[in-house]
């Protein structure tokens, strides 16, 4: 590990690229969530499970550095929040894109790559090597999540599941070593949580990149996971997901009796979650 | 007044040998290009409404400036920019209210100054005795009335517009169509709304100097949605707002000098008639790709475009 050329920066396998001791959030002067303790290695799948409205959301925030935390300490690649974004892949939670917007896929793929640089981009005649590698990384990724088929067409016509590809492309474009998003499952049909699942799950295990996911449903990522968190007002538990989501882990953290219940196929159901809309879409 | 032929050569060499035709054309094309490219990043943001209100204050800008014996230019950049600022500065304004692909539209408290500003620029129009024919030049424009000062004004402030523009370019595409993502990324993304309002105000000042205040949107609306029915690719559909908004500009102002009737009927009437054209085309080509994609043969339906991304 001390072997290292100048100037590269090569994280070792299993070195924290994120450790969050006991953060406090509170947004509007409304604790959101307190004493939350994670850590996720370099290529762990890491997913952040809670009822609606205990935070997840903006816990992803506090480790991109776009929230204040209240208390805690958040150190993101051994640096405060903020500091080292280009090196996150962030997909941030969301609905569609209306229908109306007239934009191609690869156009949104393309600004993960400059899209923040000031200026325009140039033609690329007068770009050379640069401009030569930039498309050549826009066509590797969009293949990556194979969206080679509707790249071309604009945003708007494309399904919830494509346009979640070309995201997850975009996010991916600056070979980052950490992964954050937001319900990426959220707003896609069954077939579509298994493929994007199997996706994320290849990035992470093939090209090394670490996942932080909020997710609503634990069961199509389930299969992949090395850690799960779930949150609650009071704290947080972090560990394996057998270990974590048990009727007697979950029942301590809520302090109410929760039941973990497994049907047929493998499925986990949680039971007498304080979900205010427990029964119901959950609402934005 | 000045007779048609058919020789169209002729026509051209006798409208550009009266030197107010001169200025119109000038200040017509500076003003066509800025408000074409402007528009497309307004029409992407759908911020449609708050450019419509832009331009509405720049007419109790220019009615005032006129009253107190100022240039007409002045009344409208000063207005029109102050304008802006308060629209950025407005809580929340200028924030997405939902979704991604643009921005919702602003908040009510923009219509309300829009009524206001219309109200104040009539009474000024009303206070200003002898300027019959100016309230509706000021509101519907006019082919005669620019000087040689004014289209210096609007070339210095078209140019240093489309630097500015160019310089936003790919952050303000960014935080329009991804402000979420782009805020991670490091964007300013008020800041870049912000700075696009300005810009917004000084093409809505601009462009009210030639079609006036009221019909503004032929220039800064029409081409851009006329642009972006016919491609989805942002250089291209930024090219092609810019010539659209020309090509109607100069149609419009040299058909209004052979013909009676006003200068700003005719470039929103062309304006029109081509978003009407690229609107019936993005219908027939969207049935054909769809009797395309139905039909098992042809395979690669939807990817009309092979290569050469930007």
């Amino acid at each position: 590990m001390s072997e290292q050329s100048p100037g590269e920066v090569r994280i070792p396998a299993g070195a924290e690229l994120l450790a969050l001791t006991g953060v406090t959030a509170a947004v509007g002067g409304r604790a959101i969530f307190s004493d939350v303790t994670l850590r996720v290695r370099a290529g762990e799948f890491v997913a952040v499970l809670g009822p609606n409205g205990v935070g997840k959301s903006t816990l992803l925030k506090a480790v991109l550095g776009l929230l204040p935390i209240s208390g805690g300490r958040v150190e993101v690649f051994d640096a405060p929040p903020g500091r080292h974004n280009s090196r996150i892949g962030y997909l941030p939670q969301r609905r569609a894109f209306d229908p109306a917007t007239r934009i191609r896929g690869i156009d949104i793929v393309r600004m993960g790559w400059d899209g923040d640089r000031w200026g325009v981009a140039l033609p690329g005649l007068l770009t050379g090597r640069a401009g030569r590698a930039a498309r050549d990384r826009v066509r590797e990724v969009i293949a990556l999540v194979g969206a080679e088929r509707y790249a071309h067409r604009p945003i708007g016509q494309c399904s919830g599941g494509e346009q979640q590809r070309l995201l997850i492309a975009q996010a991916l474009i600056r070979r980052p070593e950490l992964l954050v998003l937001d319900e990426p499952l959220d707003s896609l049909d069954v077939t579509n949580q298994a493929s994007v699942s199997a996706l994320i799950q290849s990035v992470c295990r093939s090209h090394g990149v670490a996942v932080l996911l909020v997710a609503h449903d634990v069961n199509p990522i389930l299969p992949y996971l090395d850690q799960v968190i779930y949150l609650a007002h009071g704290g947080a538990v972090m560990g394996p997901p057998e270990q974590v989501i048990t009727a007697d882990t979950l029942s301590m953290l809520y302090g109410t009796t929760i039941d973990v219940l497994r049907d047929r196929t493998g499925r986990l159901v949680v039971v007498g979650q304080p979900d205010s809309h427990a029964e119901h879409e959950p609402r934005r | 007044m000045t007779g048609f032929s058919w020789n169209l050569i002729e026509d051209v060499a006798l409208l550009l040998s009266y030197h107010f035709m001169l200025n119109a054309l000038r200040a017509g094309t500076i003003v066509a290009v800025l408000a074409g490219a402007i528009g497309y990043f307004m029409v992407l943001r759908r911020q449609s409404f708050a450019g419509h209100t832009l331009a509405v204050i720049g007419f109790p800008g220019a009615a005032g400036a006129t009253w107190l014996g100022l240039s007409a230019s002045a009344g409208y950049f000063g207005f029109c920019i102050a304008g802006a600022l308060v629209i950025a500065a407005l809580p929340r304004a200028g924030r997405r209210s939902s979704g991604l692909g643009g921005y919702g539209d602003e908040s009510a408290v923009i219509g309300t100054v829009q009524a206001v500003a219309l109200a104040c620029g009539f009474l000024f129009v009303s206070q200003y005795r002898g300027f019959l024919s100016g309230l509706t030049s000021l509101l519907f424009g006019t082919i005669t009335g620019v000087s040689d000062a004014q289209v210096l004004a609007l070339l210095a402030a078209g140019a240093g517009c489309l630097l500015a523009l160019l310089a936003l370019g790919r952050p303000l595409l960014f935080s329009t169509i991804d402000p979420d993502v782009a805020e991670a990324r490091g964007v300013p993304v008020r800041l870049v709304g912000a700075g696009f309002l300005v810009l917004l105000a000084v093409a809505a000042a601009g462009t009210s100097q030639v079609t006036g205040s009221l019909l503004v949107f032929a220039l800064l609306v029409t081409p851009a949605a006329t642009a972006s029915r016919l491609t989805a690719r942002p250089g291209l559909g930024l090219l092609l707002s810019i010539l659209i908004a020309v090509a109607v500009t100069w149609l419009g102002e040299g058909i209004a000098f052979f013909s009676p009737y006003p200068i700003g009927f005719w470039v929103t009437t062309l304006a029109f008639a081509a978003f009407l054209l690229a609107t019936g085309y993005r219908a027939a080509t969207e049935r054909l790709g769809r009797r395309a994609a139905a039909s098992p043969a042809a395979a690669p339906a939807g990817s009309p475009a092979g290569g050469g991304s930007r």
